[in-house]
């Protein structure tokens, strides 16, 4: 397939900004009742409409973030998803994007986005006090970390994301409430993976089409 | 109103508002008004879960310049206190301490070393002495 970019210039950082946040509300929306079954099973239940409560106070503001400069942005948006999402997963999304936020500078973001983002995966791991292989959201964030630092396209990586959320299924809970079921977390998917693979994919779909990645 | 704002305050954080009021209730009948006291419990929109914002405003509320312990039930409720704590600021962060305690009796007691007038560290001890490990 021939994919003709527009000049980088054609992207309007805000309406993209926009795009990119309707569009991470609108997959949260149409998978609550989903990431609300998977969370059942393993949890309290909530974490769908929890992700949904956070993702419509972020789209709530969207106007607002857009005319921010990209590492504030991140920043608000972190402390958005904090103060709305509740749960463990509201502290965890909103250190991600908080320490987005505090490791952007000025430079060039396609160079400095990967290492930033590794240096916020290891802040969510801290306030989680967790690790790799935990089943947590820790098992999407660490390998798109790894994907990102070797410069995967984000089309590529788009269509990996799933299958990192996809391995949590054979893991165990050692984090969080699904830890309390032992081994009978075993089977199913952590709720936390599947919720970030998911809005992991729509941005990277979102700045594809964008022609921004 | 709590008195006793010389004395550490007590902070309850539950993910049932009941459970909260019911073990800030226990505290309030052990120790009366000499020890600053906040409870809050339920996610933004009021069901089961908790609430950064609101335990931000229990910290405000049960502020002593003696330090406040802040007594958890599950995960989400540490992790969110930890996260109203790193936004409260560096210099009142440091005199606020998450208990490894139970909830109820952590509570309780911690109140009752509170209210006679002992520091943080006393009082973050001695609740956390009823906890193995």
């Amino acid at each position: 397939m021939i994919v003709v970019r527009e000049p980088r210039s054609a992207v309007d950082p805000s309406a993209l900004m926009c795009r990119v946040i309707e569009a991470c509300r609108d997959a949260i929306v149409a998978r609550e009742a989903y990431l609300c079954d998977l969370d059942c099973a393993i949890g309290d239940g909530d974490h769908g409409t929890n992700m949904r409560r956070g993702l419509d106070a972020l789209a709530a503001e969207r106007q607002r973030l857009a005319g921010m400069p990209l590492a504030e942005a991140m920043s608000a948006a972190g402390t958005i998803l904090v103060m709305s999402i509740g749960g463990a997963a509201g502290p965890l999304y909103g250190t991600l994007l908080l320490e987005i936020g505090r490791g952007l500078s000025t430079g060039r973001l396609e160079t400095e986005f990967p290492e930033v983002f590794q240096h916020a995966v290891a802040a969510v791991a801290q306030r989680g006090r967790s690790s790799l292989g935990e089943k947590t959201l820790l098992d999407v964030l660490y390998p798109l970390s790894g994907e990102l630092i070797k410069h995967v396209p984000l089309q590529l990586l788009a269509e990996k994301i799933q299958g990192f959320a996809d391995m949590t299924i054979d893991m165990q809970a050692m984090r969080g409430r699904a830890s309390f079921l032992g081994g009978r977390s075993i089977g199913h998917m952590d709720p936390g993976a599947a919720s970030c693979a998911l809005l992991a994919a729509t941005v990277c779909h979102e700045l594809t089409k964008a022609g921004a990645a | 109103m709590t008195g006793g704002r010389e004395n550490v305050g007590i902070v309850i954080v539950s993910h049932s508002p009941l459970v909260a009021k019911g073990a800030a209730d226990m505290v309030r009948q052990m120790v009366g008004d000499s020890v600053p006291l906040a409870w809050c419990g339920g996610n933004p929109a009021g069901g089961l879960g908790t609430d950064t914002g609101a335990i931000l405003k229990a910290i405000e509320e049960a502020w002593s310049e003696a330090g406040v312990a802040v007594f958890v039930d599950l995960g989400g409720a540490e992790t969110n206190s930890e996260m109203a704590i790193e936004m409260i600021g560096k210099g009142r962060a440091a005199r606020i301490a998450i208990c490894n305690a139970p909830i109820v009796e952590g509570a309780v007691i911690a109140a009752a070393e509170a209210s006679g007038g002992a520091s943080l560290a006393k009082v973050v001890a001695t609740a956390q002495e009823l906890s193995p490990s």
